[in-house]
C-alpha cells in the first residue's frame, strides 16, 4: 500500500496535471510519472494509469498559479521541453511550492528551482527563435504556410502571437517533427494534422503550391539580406551564434531555390 | 510589379541605407486594430542577423539616394559617382507589406537623400507612412527619419503615423560638422528633434486626459553620432550622447563605426579598419550610464578622456576606484552590487532574490552565473575572506587578461595591438 508508485499519464500537459493531482489527493508516494507511450513500470512499484481529467488539472492549474504566477510558467513552460526525467523534476518543485511559505521561484541557490527555471528558460528562447524564424510562403489557395522542426513543443505558446499580429490573412504553422500544426482561419486557431507529401516541406526545389510571385518576393527577400550586410564588419561567428545552422533550411535568406 | 526593377532598386536603396545602425522596433503601443495587418506590442524581434552579426528586424531602405547635399562621410553624396535610383510611394508600401506578411520583419525603416528640398522629401516620407496606416491598416512598425531642415507641420504629422523618429546628428562635435557637413546648420538638426520632443510631452499630457488622443511616435526618437571620422575623443561622444538623453529624451543614441566611403583627406582613408572595438565600449558605457547608475563623469573626464580598449569601463573604473571594494554580496545596496565587474544587472537581481534564504557562498554565486573571474577580486561572501587585499589595479587587470577571453581579443589583437 505505501510502495512508490508510477504514475502515466497521456503525455498531455492536462493529464500531467491530472497525476499530480491524484498523488496529492491519495498522499501517494511518487516513484515516477511516465507518458503511456514511453513507460515501462519499476521493479519495485506498481504503475497507475492516470485519466486526463481537465476539472482536476484546472483545479491544479490554479491552486499553483494562486500560489505563484510565475511557477504557473516555468512548469508549463519546462513541461514543454519534453526533458527526460522532468515529470518527476516537476512533481519535486510542485511539492516544494506548496510547502514552503517564501516565493520559491526566487530561490536561486535551490537545485530544482534553478534547474526547472533554466529548463523554462531555454523553452522561452525557444518560443523566441520560432517567433523570428518562421517563414511564411504564400499557398495559391491564398494560405501563408510555413514549416517549423523546434527543439521543443512550442506551437502552443507561439499561437497567441501569430494571431494577434497576422489577423487578416490565413495562416499555417507547421511542426514537421511533432507531426501537427496550427491553423488560423481568420477567426481562431485550431490544431491540425497534415499528409505531408514532401510538397510542403521546404525543400530547396520550388512547389507548384505556391504562387510564382511568392518565389519573387523570396528572391527579393534574399537580395536585401546580402545588401544590408556590412562586408567590412563581417563576423560570421556572431552570425551563426545568433541564427544556428540547424535552422537555416527553413530561413529562406539561407537556403538557395532552385 | 516589375520584380527585375523593383530588386534593382532594393540593392541600391537598402545598401544605401545600411549604414544607419538602428534596428530596433521596440517600445511602441501600437497593437493591432479591427482586425488588420500587424501588432508592435512586443519587444521587437529580430527575424535574422546579417553576416555582420546585426539584428535585422525592419526593412531598411532610402526612398531614394538623390541627395542634393555633399556630406563627406556619406556614401549618398551628390559628389559621389554612383548609381541613384528612387522608389515609388507604392512600391515601399508594396514590399513592405509583403516582407511583413511573410513574418520577416517587423516593420519599415524609412529614410532618404534630400532631393529638392528637406520638406519635399520629409512629406514623401510621411505619405508612406500614411499610406500604410491609413490604407493597408497596418500596425507594424515604423521608423521614419526626421529630414534636418524639415518642417515642424510635417514634423508634426510624421509622428502620427510613425512608431519611431530620428535624426542623426552623426558628427558629435560642431565644429566636426562645419568641416565635414558644410550644407547643413547644427540647428537643421534640433529643430526636428526639438518639435518631435515636444510634441511626445504633449501627447503624453493629453492622454492623460482624453484617452482617445491620436497616439503621436509612441517608441519616441533616437539619434545615431558617427565613431572615428573627425578626431573626436570618447569624452566628446559620451557627453553628447548625455546631453541628447538628457535634453531631447532620446530613447536611443547609436554608436556607429565610421565605414569608410570616400577618398578625403577630412577622413580615414578607404580600407582603414572599422573601429569595431571602440564602438563597443561606447556601447559598455552608455548602458552603465542608462542601467547601472553611474554618471557619465566617472567613467569619461579630463584625466581619463578615452576609454579604456583592453579592459571594458566597468572594469576599468573599478581599477581606478579600488578603494571602493570588496563589496560584500550579502549585505550590500544593489546599486553597489551593479558596481562589481563580472555581475550583470541579471546576477544583481538573483542575488537580491537568493540572498533572502541564506548567506551565498562562491558555489551559489557560481551557479547564478556571476563570472567569477573578474568578481572575485572585487568582492567577498560567505565562506571566503578577501584574499585579493594585497593586489595591485595593475596586478589585478593582468589577472583578469591573462584568464580571459574578451569577446574581442582574437578576432581584433591586431586592432588591440595597436593600443597595447
Ligand atoms: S544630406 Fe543625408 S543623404 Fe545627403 S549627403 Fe548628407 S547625410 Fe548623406
Amino acid at each position: 500500500m505505501n510502495e512508490a508508485k508510477i504514475l502515466v499519464y497521456d503525455g498531455s500537459f492536462n493529464g500531467y496535471l491530472t497525476a499530480v493531482f491524484q498523488a496529492f489527493e491519495q498522499k501517494l508516494i511518487i516513484a515516477d510519472i511516465q507518458k503511456e507511450e514511453s513507460a515501462q513500470s519499476g521493479l519495485f512499484s506498481d504503475a497507475k494509469l492516470v485519466y486526463t481529467d481537465v476539472l482536476k488539472s484546472k483545479r491544479v492549474w490554479n491552486g499553483i498559479q494562486k500560489k505563484n504566477n510565475t511557477a504557473i510558467k516555468n512548469i508549463y513552460f519546462a513541461f514543454l521541453s519534453e526533458t527526460k526525467g522532468i515529470e518527476l523534476l516537476l512533481y519535486r518543485y510542485i511539492q516544494k511550492l506548496f510547502s514552503e511559505t517564501e516565493l520559491l521561484h526566487l530561490n536561486f541557490s535551490d537545485d530544482i528551482v534553478l534547474k526547472i527555471s533554466q529548463l523554462a528558460k531555454s523553452v522561452g528562447r525557444e518560443k523566441h527563435r520560432m517567433e523570428a524564424f518562421v517563414r511564411f510562403q504564400l499557398t495559391k489557395d491564398a494560405i501563408y504556410f510555413s514549416n517549423i522542426e523546434p527543439d521543443f513543443d512550442v506551437l502552443p505558446l507561439i499561437s497567441k502571437h501569430f494571431k494577434s499580429r497576422y489577423a487578416d490573412q490565413q495562416w499555417i504553422i507547421y511542426d514537421v517533427k511533432r507531426k501537427y500544426g496550427i491553423y488560423y482561419n481568420l477567426d481562431a486557431v485550431e490544431f491540425i494534422t497534415l499528409d505531408m507529401d514532401g510538397i510542403h516541406s521546404n525543400k530547396t526545389k520550388k512547389s507548384n503550391v505556391f504562387t510564382d510571385e511568392e518565389y519573387e518576393f523570396q528572391d527579393l527577400w534574399n537580395n536585401y539580406f546580402k545588401s544590408t550586410n556590412i562586408a567590412s564588419r563581417v563576423n560570421l561567428k556572431l552570425h551563426t551564434q545568433h541564427v544556428p545552422k540547424r535552422y537555416w533550411k527553413y530561413l529562406s535568406e539561407k537556403k538557395a531555390v532552385s | 510589379m516589375s520584380f527585375e526593377r523593383i530588386k534593382e532598386k532594393l540593392n541600391i536603396l537598402a545598401d544605401a541605407a545600411k549604414y544607419d545602425v538602428s534596428c530596433s522596433s521596440s517600445g511602441s503601443t501600437r497593437g493591432n486594430k479591427n482586425k488588420g495587418l500587424g501588432d508592435s506590442t512586443g519587444m521587437g524581434i529580430c527575424h535574422t542577423y546579417t553576416e555582420d552579426g546585426r539584428c535585422v528586424s525592419l526593412l531598411k531602405i532610402l526612398l531614394t539616394n538623390h541627395c542634393i547635399f555633399d556630406c563627406a562621410y556619406c556614401v549618398t553624396r551628390k559628389s559621389n559617382d554612383i548609381k541613384r535610383a528612387a522608389f515609388k510611394i507604392q512600391e515601399a508600401v508594396d514590399l513592405t507589406i509583403n516582407f511583413y506578411r511573410r513574418n520577416y520583419i517587423e516593420g519599415l525603416f524609412l529614410s532618404s537623400g534630400i532631393f529638392k528640398s528637406p520638406d519635399y522629401t520629409m512629406e514623401r516620407l510621411v505619405a508612406v507612412a500614411k499610406k500604410l496606416r491609413l490604407e493597408e491598416n497596418f500596425n507594424g512598425y515604423i521608423h521614419l527619419k526626421s529630414i534636418p531642415g524639415a518642417s515642424d507641420e510635417l514634423m508634426y504629422e510624421a509622428g502620427l503615423y510613425a512608431d519611431r523618429l530620428s535624426v542623426n546628428i552623426e558628427v558629435p562635435t560642431i565644429s566636426g560638422l562645419k568641416l565635414l557637413a558644410p550644407d547643413k546648420k547644427h540647428e537643421d538638426f534640433t529643430k526636428p528633434m526639438l518639435k518631435v520632443k515636444n510634441e511626445i510631452l504633449i501627447y503624453k499630457a493629453e492622454k492623460k486626459i482624453t484617452k482617445s488622443t491620436p497616439i503621436y511616435a509612441p517608441a519616441g526618437q533616437s539619434t545615431q553620432m558617427i565613431i572615428g571620422a573627425t578626431g573626436e575623443s570618447d569624452k566628446d561622444i559620451m557627453y553628447s550622447a548625455t546631453h541628447y538623453y538628457k535634453n531631447y529624451n532620446m530613447k536611443r543614441v547609436y554608436y556607429s563605426g565610421y565605414v569608410p566611403v570616400a577618398d578625403d583627406s577630412r577622413l580615414p582613408a578607404i580600407g582603414s579598419q572599422v573601429p569595431m572595438l571602440r564602438e563597443n565600449r561606447l556601447y559598455q558605457t552608455d548602458w552603465l550610464l542608462r542601467f547601472y547608475g553611474f554618471g557619465v563623469k566617472e567613467i569619461l573626464n579630463d584625466t581619463h578622456p578615452n576609454l579604456d580598449i583592453d579592459v571594458d569601463p566597468k572594469l576599468s573604473w573599478a581599477l581606478r576606484n579600488l578603494s571602493q571594494f570588496p563589496i560584500d554580496v550579502n549585505t550590500a545596496e544593489p546599486r553597489m552590487l551593479a558596481r562589481i565587474p563580472g555581475l550583470g544587472m541579471n546576477s544583481v537581481y538573483k542575488i537580491i532574490n537568493a540572498r533572502k534564504y541564506r548567506k551565498l557562498t562562491f558555489d551559489h554565486l557560481k551557479k547564478i552565473g556571476v563570472a567569477l573571474n573578474r568578481a572575485k577580486y572585487f568582492m567577498v561572501c560567505s565562506g571566503n575572506d578577501y584574499a585579493h587585499k594585497d593586489l595591485q589595479a595593475i596586478q589585478i587587470k593582468g589577472l583578469i587578461l591573462q584568464n580571459s577571453q574578451g569577446k574581442f581579443r582574437n578576432n581584433y589583437s591586431s586592432q588591440l595591438s595597436l593600443f597595447n
